[in-house]
């Protein structure tokens, strides 16, 4: 149990570093694909706004849902939402944190897409270059144009080689201009969001300290208890295994001692454990039997109570099993016709 | 126990390093991002100075919060701050200390991102191009004052077909830079000698206090660790005998059930306490399916009675 406690002091620890090293490995790569992704404006009046604010929006989203997948505590909250009530009272505060820190750290590659691609201006450029003030920045002598044609022309601004209206606006104080906007939206939203995550984490104990420490502990403590259940069941399920195996090889030895017509060779003292690991296989073919009838019959999910405790078979306990056991029959069938 | 000591006493000797670590990859997370970060002055007249002084004021006020943030004895801070008095006694002192050591490191990366700024000039090309004197510069001289301030907005841009080769533009650019550096370089003097008298002057004046606060404030950063690997131990010990108890019971409900008479006493191996008496594939399966649709009640006095 010592190694248990301390691989799972060493979890619980670091649980929230590890977390925390995948939030700061997403961020990254979002900037990452950012500065890798190819960004190609249409310079075509309707398509500019789909394309910009798809880029903008879009990715954001996934990443939201990427967070929440690489997540390893969504399935537990799933599973302490869905479970039936049972026994065991289900605590909805306990639930809303384990939610609200898990959506705390899936925020932070999605903030940091939108700050990014804010901050670069591309995506605001193609996507509201239509929109420029040409009255303000533009040439108020020039030409009338329709409606139509003069957004086509804007349309073409983040294209600066098919660029045809430079006697309309200057094609670099429209973008000058658009990028300043979007720089400014930018740094508005990472200080709106820098300024929401220290609201968030300084009013929690000025109001809902005692609340906070019960919810943390509830959660910890699931945790905990799912893992814990997890080892205790492989645990158990190796040493079933370990039992249902010694139980198939006994079997085995049983039959071929029945098999023969004379009595085994008593072995010398000193030679008694390992005969005994031998478990009465001891030349080849009898090995190859005893692996062909494992994989042909493998022994039914049933260990025998008088038979864990000592290696004698059944000789003297008088307890008949509740299931015959089935590939002992069919093992001394098999010598049978050998 | 022993275990615990060293994990303690490691988390004292380190706090305090720690949270100077945070600072100074803030402050080098702060220069990376200025350089990352591409400039582009609007070169319009109003929008300038609006750009120049949101560029310069903003970033140090998200890098403020975030340094706050960061920084986990801010917490604990306010958690002390907050807390009903009960039976311990709040010290002012202490919460006093442990703000203005918050508020110090904290200050680290704004502080030198306005540095940088300024050392750097193009904010301040950008926010005061516009202010300058026309007088003082030949080119901007005899033309008139809308025009001219449609001309000085485009002096950070270099590029602009107005101001490619224009040599007033340079100048003017000179000029700012030079004020724009001069302002930075002496800022950051100011800081240091104000640093450096702080802590040189800061024996002189309560040291007693000071030792006090600094001890006690210590003393409940570890605390709040303690309280928390406490929970965490109790909380696996809690789950530990919750799920033997969940065993036990199953093995007693197999016994009521079966009519075989499980093996007792001698020769027991190790292997069979593993087992729980649970020796069949049903009798898993029902575990399982009991463990899902009817978890154990958080309430394991029984078996700390027993």
């Amino acid at each position: 149990m010592d190694k248990f406690r301390m691989i799972f002091q060493f979890l619980q620890s670091n649980q929230e570093s590890f977390m925390n090293g995948i939030c700061g490995i997403m961020a990254l790569a979002s900037a990452q694909m950012y500065s890798a992704f190819d960004f190609n404006c249409p310079c075509l009046p309707r398509y500019n706004l789909a394309y910009g604010l798809g880029i903008l929006l879009v990715p954001p989203f996934i990443l939201f849902l990427l967070g929440f997948v690489l997540n390893n505590n969504i399935s537990m909250l799933a599973e302490e939402w869905r479970r039936p009530q049972g026994q065991r009272g289900k605590d909805q505060a306990v639930l809303r944190y384990m939610f609200c820190s898990m959506a705390q750290r899936a925020m932070i590659a999605p903030a940091v897409w939108v700050s990014v691609t804010l901050l670069d201006g591309k995506c605001i450029t193609c996507a509201f270059c239509t929109l420029v003030p040409v009255e303000t920045l533009g040439n108020t002598s020039h030409p009338g144009l329709s409606q139509g044609e003069m957004k086509r022309v804007l349309a073409r601004i983040p294209c600066k080689e098919i660029y045809n209206g430079q006697e309309l606006i200057a094609n670099e104080v429209a973008v000058r201009y658009l990028r300043c906007i979007s720089q400014a939206l930018g740094w508005c939203f990472v200080l709106l969001m820098t300024t929401l995550a220290f609201l968030v984490r300084s009013l929690r104990p000025c109001f809902t300290q005692a609340a906070f420490l019960k919810s943390r502990y509830w959660s910890h403590y699931i945790d905990i208890e799912r893992k814990l259940f997890d080892e205790t069941c492989a645990e158990h399920a190796r040493s079933f295994a370990k039992v249902c195996i010694q139980q198939f090889f006994e079997g085995m030895s049983t039959d071929l001692a029945a098999a023969r017509c004379h009595p085994p060779k008593k072995a010398p003292a000193d030679a008694v454990e390992a005969a005994e690991k031998l478990l009465g296989i001891t030349d080849q073919g009898t090995m190859n039997m005893a692996l062909k009838s494992w994989h042909r019959c493998k022994p039914p999910l049933h260990l025998h109570p008088p038979a864990l405790a000592s290696g004698n078979g059944w000789a003297g306990e008088g307890q008949t099993p509740a299931h015959p056991p089935v590939p002992r029959r069919e093992t001394a069938a098999y010598y049978s016709r050998v | 126990m022993d275990r615990f000591r060293m994990i303690f006493q490691y988390f004292q000797s380190n706090s305090e390093s720690v949270m100077n670590g945070i600072c100074g990859l803030l402050a080098l997370a702060s220069v990376k991002m200025y350089t990352c970060f591409d400039f582009s002055c609007p070169c319009l007249p109003w929008y300038n100075m609006a750009y120049g002084l949101g560029i310069m004021f903003v970033p140090p006020i998200a890098l403020f919060l975030c340094g706050l943030i960061l920084n986990r004895q801010s917490l604990v801070m306010l958690e002390e701050w907050r807390r009903p008095q009960g039976r311990r006694k709040k010290d002012l002192a202490v919460i006093r200390y442990m703000c203005s050591s918050i508020m110090q490191r904290a200050m680290v990366a704004p502080v030198v991102w306005i540095i940088v700024t300024l050392l750097d000039g193009k904010c301040l090309i950008c926010a005061f191009s516009c202010s300058v004197d026309p007088e003082k510069f030949v080119g901007f001289a005899n033309t008139s004052p809308v025009q001219v301030q449609q001309l000085l907005a485009k002096v950070p841009c270099k590029d602009d077909e107005l101001m490619r080769n224009n040599t007033s533009r340079k100048a003017v650019s000179r000029y700012l830079r030079c004020w724009s550096q001069a302002l930075g370089w002496s800022i950051l003097l100011i800081l240091i000698i104000a640093a450096f008298l702080a802590r040189w002057l800061r024996p002189c004046f309560n040291q007693a206090t000071l030792l006090q606060a600094r001890h006690w404030s210590n003393y409940i950063d570890i605390e709040q660790k303690i309280f928390d690997e406490t929970c965490c131990e109790h909380s696996r010990l809690f789950a530990h005998k919750c799920i033997l108890h969940f065993f036990e019971s199953m093995r007693q409900e197999i016994k009521l059930h079966s009519f075989s008479l499980p093996r007792e006493g001698e020769g027991a191996e190790g292997e069979e306490d593993l087992l729980q008496g649970i020796t069949d594939q049903e009798q898993v399966n029902k575990l399982l399916k009991m463990w899902y649709y009817e978890k154990p009640p958080l309430d394991v006095s029984q078996v700390t009675q027993r």
